[in-house]
C-alpha cells in the first residue's frame, strides 16, 4: 500500500492523505514513488471532480531530504539536476490536472511542503499555532528547488516574494492569509477537510478554479516583469542590501535572487530550468554542506542531548536563585522567568536587585507594546521574579546561579555564605567566562554539585550557554544544568574545565591575531575589514574595544596571580598591546573612553591615530589572503586543540558553540565543520605554510594531521 | 603607420541642460546630429558620396536613439545614399572612440573619409534607460561588486585626501575658464547653432555655463551619492579599498559633469581625400590608446591611458602642449593631473564638462574641436585628450596641428 492514501468519495473528489514512513512527510525517494503513482492515477481517474492533499501527521509536510542533500557531490551534479527536473514535473502535472487541487494544511508546511501547497490551486489552512508556512531553505544554504522560487515570484511579484525567499521568512496561517500565500483558514481542525471539499464543489462551474494564475490567459506577474523600469531600482539595490548581510560569502541568497529575477524575466517553464540549475549549484556547494551539517544535524544533536548523560532522568528547575543583578544576572532572570521558573534575584542592596528586575519589565513592555504579549501575561511573568537583598529568600532553590564579578575570592566567599540555602542536592552554577570551575568549586562543600553555566551577553538574545564541568562535577549535576538550559529554551554545549573553556579561549585567538597583524604593520582598519571579509560579525580590534582592553588587562593579571598564565606561542602580543594602549595611554575600550577607535556621541567611530602612527607600515608585504587565513585558522586551530585536549566533548558542540557563541562565520558551519569541506589535508598543508611564514602558533594539531592521513571527517 | 589620419574639420552643437527645461529638449537626436553633417557639407562644399562611413557614439541607444542612429542621422541630413553609418557605445568614451576608430580605419589605408562624432539627447532618452547587466542583473552585480561611478569619484577624493573645498575649488575654476573662453569667442569657430525647421535659431551658444558660480554657492549643494553609499554601495567599495573606514562624499551637481544634450562631428580623412576634395588638414591623429583599470573605483583609467598613448606615439609628457581630461567629476580631473604630474595651467584651459556638461556619447569628439581650436589660437602643436570610461576603462588620443 502506498504511503499516500488515495480515497475517492461520492462527489468524485479524491483525498490524498500523506502518511510517509517516519515522523514526518518529506521529499525523499519514498515521496518520489508515491507522488508519481498518485499523479498517474489522478490523471487516469474517471469522473474526477477535485483533489484534496492532506496529511496524516501533525505537520503537513516537512521539506527536502537533508540526508540526501548533504551527501551530493559535485560530480553528481547532472544526476541531481535531472532529479530536480523530475520533482518539478510531478508538481507541474499536479497543478495542470483539469480539476481543482486543494491543499488542506493542518500543520507546518515548510520548504518542499509549502512548494507542494503552491502547486495546488487552493490552499486552506487551520488557523492554529501549529500551522506555519514558508520557504526556509536559505538558512541551510539551499533554495526552494521544487518550483518555490518561480511560483512565489509569479504569485506575489518579485519585490514582495524576495523577503520570503531571501530571509526564509515563516508565517502563521493568519499572516499567510493576509499576505496572499494561502486562500482561506478554518477555525478548527475538524472543519479543514470538509471545507476543502466544499470549495471544490462550490467552484465546479468555475473556469479558472483548476488553472493556476500563471497558466491563465493574459496573466501578468504582479509588479511587472524584470525589465520594467519600476523594478530597475529593485534590481540595482537588492544585491547591495543582500551583500551587506552576506559579504559575498553565502551563495544561497545570491542564487535565490538570481533565480527570482529570472522568474520575473522568463516564462514559467524556462524559469523552472534556471531554478533547477541554481539549486544544483547550491546543493553541490561546500557552504550548503557546512550549513546543513551544523544548523540541522549538529543542532539537533546538541539540543537532543548528545552531550548529556543519558541514564539520568530529566529534571525541571522550579525555583532558581540568581546572585548578582547586574547585566548577566538580570538577563538570566528574564530568560528563566520567561520559561515559567520562579526566580529569586539577589543583590547587595534592594535597590540594585530592583534595578535588575526592572530590566525584565522593560523587555516585557516592549513585547506588550508590539502586540506580542498581553498585559496579563506580562504581570504573570513579572510576578515570578522576587528581587531581594536577603540571602534567606534563596531558601529552597533547586538551582543557584552566581553571576557576580569575575573575582575568585568574591566568588568563593559567596559560595560559602549562600550554598546552604540550596534545596537538598541542589545545583550550584557559576556564571563565569574566565575562572576555572575546579578552583571555584574549592570553596564548595559539595563540589560534585558545582558546575559552570556560562551565559553570553546580552543573555535575552544570545541562544548559547556553555556548561563547564569541573573535575568533581558529577553526571547528575551536568544533566540537571543541561535540562535547565533547555528549559529556558537555549542551546547548551558541554565542555571540560580549561582556561577560558572553549568559547573565550577560541575567541581570544581572533583578537590576538588581529593585534599581531596590526603590530606587523597592517593598517588597523584593514585588520578589521579582513575579519569582516571572512564573515566575522565585526573586526578583531572593534570587538576588543567592546570586550575592553581593561578587562583583558585584569584577566591576565588574575591569571598571573593565580599561577595559571601560560606564555603564548610566538610571544605575548596581547599583553604588549594592552600595556601600551591601556596601561600607558589609558584607552580601556569603548565603554572606558575609547580604545583602538574613538567613539563620538553621534555614533561615529574613527581610528585612534596614534595606533596607526605607531604600527602602520604600508610596505608590510602581507598578502590579503594570508591575513584572512591567519584570522580564520587561529580560531580553527584553537578549536582543534580544545577537541584534542578533551575540553570539547563533541564535534557538534564545537561547531554549534563557535557559531552561536563567538560568531564563527556562518558559511563555515563552525570551526570544525570548516575543515570537512576545506579538506583536512589541504588544511594541514596551509597551516604549515602559515607556520613557516608567521610562527608556530599555526602548527596543525595532531588531531587534524591524523584525520588528514586517514582521510576522515570530523563528525 | 601607413597613412596619416588627418582632421579636416571638427564641429559641435552648443550644449544645454538635459532636462525638459533645457533649450534643446524639443530637438530630436536625429535632427541634432544631422545639423552638424549639413554644416560640414556646406562649410566644405563636400561631395558626400566620397564619405565612406559615419561613426557616431551614443551611450543610450534605445528609443529614438536606438537602431543605429548614425545611419538615421546620415539619411536625415540628406547625404548621398551611398553613405553608411554605425553607432557604437564605449560609455562616456564613445565620441572619442568614434574618432579613434575612424582614424584607425583611415590610417590603415582601407578607407579615405569618415565622419566621427556622437549624439546624446539626455533630456529625451534618460541616462540608464538602456539597462544592462551592470546594476541590472543582480548576479552580475554581486559577482563583480558593481558600484555606481559617483561613489568611485568620491572614493578617489577620499583616497587622495581631497576635501569638499578642494573639489569645489576645481569646479569653480572650470566655470571661470569656460565663461572666459565663451565671452572671448574661443568657442565660436566650432559651435554650430541649432536651428529649427524654419531656420529660426533654437540655441546659438552653450547655455549650461554658470558664470556667477561662487565657492559659497557650490558649498551649499548636497552630496549626490551619500544616500546611495549608505544603502550599502560604500561597503561594497570598501571591501576592496579596505584601509579606509569610510568614503567622504564630496561630489555634488556643482562639481560633477552636467547632464546635457549635444552632438559633435569630426571629419577625418586620408591625404588623398584632402587632395581629391580640396580640403586643408587642420591636424592629425598621432596615437590612440584604450585600456581598463579597476572597475569598482571605475574612474582611474585616464592617467594610465594617457601614458599608454604617449608610449605608442613615442612621445614624452613634455611633448604635449595642452591636456584635456573630461570632467566627469572634479576628482577625476584632479587625479589625472596628479597621476601624470601635469599642471592645471595647461590642462582644460577652457574649462570642461563641469561647466559645460557631458552629453555622454558626444563629448569625446567635442574635445577634438575644443582642443584643436585652442592649439590654433595659442599657436601650439600637440594635445592629449582623455576620458574616464564606465567599467574602469580609460581612453586617450594625441592630436597634432599640421
Amino acid at each position: 500500500m502506498s504511503v499516500f492514501k488515495y480515497e475517492k468519495d461520492a462527489d468524485g473528489i479524491v483525498t490524498v492523505t500523506m502518511d510517509m514512513t517516519g515522523p514526518v512527510n518529506a521529499m525523499n525517494d519514498e515521496y518520489n514513488v508515491a507522488m508519481n503513482e498518485t499523479v498517474d492515477k489522478l490523471e487516469a481517474e474517471q469522473g474526477l471532480t477535485g483533489v484534496v492533499f492532506a496529511s496524516a501527521k501533525n505537520t503537513f509536510f516537512a521539506g527536502g531530504d537533508l540526508n540526501m542533500l548533504v551527501s551530493i557531490q559535485p560530480q553528481q551534479a547532472e544526476e541531481f539536476y535531472e532529479g530536480i527536473i523530475e520533482t518539478k514535473e510531478r508538481l507541474r502535472r499536479l497543478e495542470k490536472l483539469p480539476v481543482p487541487v486543494v491543499a488542506a494544511i493542518n500543520g507546518a508546511a515548510l520548504g518542499g511542503g509549502f512548494e507542494l501547497c503552491l502547486s495546488c490551486n487552493h490552499r486552506v489552512a487551520w488557523n492554529s499555532k501549529a500551522v506555519q508556512v514558508g520557504l526556509p531553505e536559505v538558512g541551510l544554504g539551499l533554495l526552494p528547488g521544487g518550483g518555490g522560487v518561480v511560483r512565489m515570484v509569479n504569485l506575489l511579484g518579485l519585490e514582495t516574494a524576495l523577503p520570503y525567499l531571501l530571509e526564509g521568512k515563516k508565517v502563521n496561517a493568519e499572516k499567510a492569509l493576509a499576505a496572499g500565500l494561502i486562500h482561506e483558514t478554518v477555525d478548527t481542525l475538524d472543519e479543514l477537510l470538509p471545507r476543502a471539499k466544499t470549495w471544490i464543489l462550490e467552484n465546479k462551474e468555475s473556469e479558472t478554479a483548476a488553472v493556476q494564475p500563471w497558466d491563465q490567459k493574459g496573466f501578468k506577474i504582479p509588479g511587472g516583469k524584470a525589465g520594467t523600469p519600476k523594478l530597475a531600482q529593485t534590481l540595482m539595490m537588492a544585491p547591495v542590501m543582500l551583500q551587506q548581510k552576506t559579504r559575498g560569502l553565502l551563495p544561497a541568497p545570491e542564487m535565490i535572487l538570481d533565480a527570482a529575477t529570472e522568474a520575473a524575466r522568463l516564462d514559467f517553464d524556462n524559469a523552472q530550468i534556471v531554478e533547477a540549475r541554481n539549486f544544483t549549484r547550491l546543493a553541490t556547494s561546500d557552504v550548503a554542506k557546512n550549513m546543513i551539517s551544523t544548523f540541522f544535524f549538529g543542532l539537533n544533536k546538541v539540543n537532543g542531548g548528545a552531550s548529556r548523560p543519558a541514564d539520568i532522568a530529566s529534571s525541571k528547575v522550579k525555583k532558581v536563585g540568581i546572585l548578582g543583578a547586574g547585566m548577566m544576572g538580570q538577563g538570566i532572570a528574564y530568560s528563566s522567568a520567561m520559561a515559567g521558573i520562579e526566580v529569586v534575584l539577589k543583590d547587595i542592596s534592594q535597590e540594585a536587585a530592583d534595578k535588575g528586575k526592572a530590566y525584565t519589565e522593560k523587555l516585557l513592555d516592549k513585547r506588550v507594546s508590539r502586540g506580542r504579549m498581553s498585559a496579563e501575561k506580562k504581570a504573570e511573568i513579572l510576578s515570578l521574579i522576587k528581587a531581594t537583598d536577603a540571602d534567606a529568600d534563596l531558601q529552597g532553590c533547586d538551582l543557584i546561579i552566581e553571576a557576580v564579578f569575575e573575582n575568585m575570592e568574591l566568588k568563593h566567599k559567596i559560595t560559602k555564605s549562600t550554598e546552604g540555602y540550596l534545596a537538598e542536592n541542589g545545583v550550584w552554577g557559576s556564571n563565569t567566562s574566565t575562572l576555572p570551575i575546579t578552583q571555584l568549586a574549592d570553596a564548595s562543600s559539595n563540589a560534585a554539585n558545582f558546575i559552570g553555566i556560562h551565559f553570553f551577553s546580552p543573555v535575552d538574545k544570545m541562544p548559547l550557554v556553555e556548561i563547564i564541568c569541573g573535575e568533581k562535577t558529577n553526571d547528575e549535576t551536568l544533566a540537571r544544568a543541561f535540562d535547565y538550559v533547555r528549559q529556558i529554551k537555549k542551546t547548551p554545549i558541554v565542555v571540560n574545565d580549561s582556561l577560558g573553556f572553549f568559547t573565550s579561549r577560541t575567541f581570544g585567538t581572533y583578537i590576538d591575531e588581529g593585534i599581531r597583524l596590526t603590530q606587523e604593520g597592517v593598517h588597523p582598519i584593514q585588520v578589521d575589514n579582513m575579519g569582516k571579509a571572512i564573515g566575522m560579525p565585526v573586526g578583531s580590534l572593534t570587538v576588543h574595544d567592546e570586550t575592553s582592553q581593561q578587562l583583558s588587562h585584569k584577566v591576565v593579571g588574575t591569571q598571573k596571580d593565580m599561577g595559571l598564565f601560560v606564555e603564548p606561542v610566538d610571544g605575548d602580543a596581547m599583553s604588549e598591546m594592552v600595556d601600551w594602549i591601556y596601561v600607558e595611554n589609558n584607552r580601556g575600550g569603548r565603554h572606558h573612553g575609547g580604545g583602538y577607535y574613538t567613539y563620538g556621541e553621534d555614533g561615529s567611530k574613527t581610528i585612534w591615530q596614534p595606533l596607526v602612527d605607531k604600527y602602520h607600515k604600508p610596505d608590510h608585504g602581507i598578502e590579503e589572503q594570508d591575513m584572512k587565513d591567519r584570522l580564520l585558522f587561529r580560531s580553527v586551530i584553537e578549536t582543534l586543540k580544545c577537541l584534542q585536549e578533551g575540553v570539547l566533548r563533541s564535534v557538534a558542540d564545537g561547531n554549534i558553540g563557535s557559531i552561536m557563541g563567538i560568531g564563527a562565520p556562518i558559511w563555515t558551519g563552525g570551526y570544525l565543520q570548516f575543515i570537512n569541506t576545506y579538506g583536512a589535508k589541504r588544511f594541514v598543508e596551509r597551516a604549515r605554510e602559515l607556520q613557516a611564514k608567521f610562527g608556530n602558533r599555526f602548527e596543525p594539531p595532531a588531531i587534524v594531521v591524523d584525520k588528514a592521513e586517514k582521510g576522515e571527517l570530523f563528525t | 603607420m601607413a597613412n596619416s589620419a588627418f582632421i579636416y574639420d571638427a564641429v559641435r552643437t552648443p550644449r544645454s541642460k538635459g532636462k525638459k527645461d533645457g533649450s534643446l529638449h524639443t530637438v530630436k537626436p536625429v535632427d541634432l546630429g544631422a545639423g552638424l553633417l549639413r554644416e560640414l557639407q556646406s562649410r566644405h562644399d563636400l561631395d558626400t558620396s566620397y564619405v565612406d562611413d559615419v561613426v557616431f557614439g551614443c551611450v543610450t541607444p534605445v528609443g529614438e536613439q536606438g537602431s543605429d542612429i548614425a545611419k538615421m542621422v546620415v539619411q536625415n541630413a540628406d547625404w548621398d545614399e551611398s553613405v553608411a553609418g554605425v553607432q557604437l557605445d564605449r560609455f562616456c568614451a564613445s565620441g572619442l572612440e568614434a574618432v579613434n576608430t575612424a582614424a584607425a580605419r583611415v590610417a590603415s589605408g582601407w578607407e579615405d573619409l569618415i565622419v566621427a562624432g556622437g549624439v546624446e539627447c539626455m533630456s529625451r532618452v534618460p541616462m540608464g534607460s538602456n539597462g544592462g547587466a551592470m546594476g541590472g542583473d543582480p548576479e552580475f552585480s554581486m559577482k563583480t561588486g558593481f558600484v555606481p561611478q559617483g561613489i568611485g569619484a568620491d572614493l578617489i577624493a577620499t583616497l587622495e585626501g581631497w576635501s569638499r573645498e578642494d573639489v569645489d575649488a576645481y569646479a569653480l575654476e572650470s566655470q571661470k575658464r569656460a565663461s572666459h573662453a565663451q565671452a572671448n569667442g574661443y568657442f565660436d569657430k566650432s559651435v554650430v547653432p541649432v536651428l529649427d525647421r524654419n531656420g529660426i535659431t533654437v540655441l546659438e551658444k552653450d547655455d549650461f555655463i554658470k558664470p556667477d558660480t561662487t565657492l559659497e554657492g557650490l558649498g551649499k549643494l548636497k552630496p549626490s551619492f551619500e544616500m546611495m553609499g549608505q544603502f550599502g554601495f560604500d561597503d561594497i567599495a570598501l571591501r576592496k579599498y579596505n584601509t579606509l573606514d569610510k568614503i567622504n562624499h564630496v561630489h555634488t551637481p556643482g562639481n560633477s559633469s552636467g547632464i546635457v544634450d549635444g552632438s559633435s562631428a569630426v571629419l577625418i580623412g586620408s591625404e588623398k581625400a584632402g587632395k581629391d576634395l580640396g580640403l586643408t588638414p587642420r591636424g592629425r591623429i598621432l596615437a590612440t590608446a584604450i585600456l581598463a583599470t579597476d572597475p569598482i573605483i571605475m574612474l582611474t583609467g585616464p592617467g594610465p591611458a594617457a601614458e599608454k598613448c604617449l608610449q605608442k606615439a613615442g612621445l614624452n609628457k613634455s611633448d604635449i602642449d595642452l591636456w584635456e581630461i573630461n570632467e566627469a567629476f572634479a576628482s577625476v580631473a584632479m587625479r589625472y593631473m596628479k597621476d601624470l604630474g601635469v599642471d592645471h595651467e595647461i590642462t582644460n584651459v577652457n574649462g570642461g564638462a563641469i561647466a559645460m556638461g557631458h552629453p555622454l556619447g558626444a563629448t569625446g569628439a567635442m574635445l577634438v574641436s575644443i582642443v584643436l581650436d585652442e592649439l590654433e589660437r595659442r599657436g601650439l602643436k600637440r594635445a592629449m585628450l582623455s576620458l574616464c570610461v564606465g567599467g574602469g576603462m580609460g581612453i586617450s588620443t594625441i592630436i597634432e596641428r599640421v
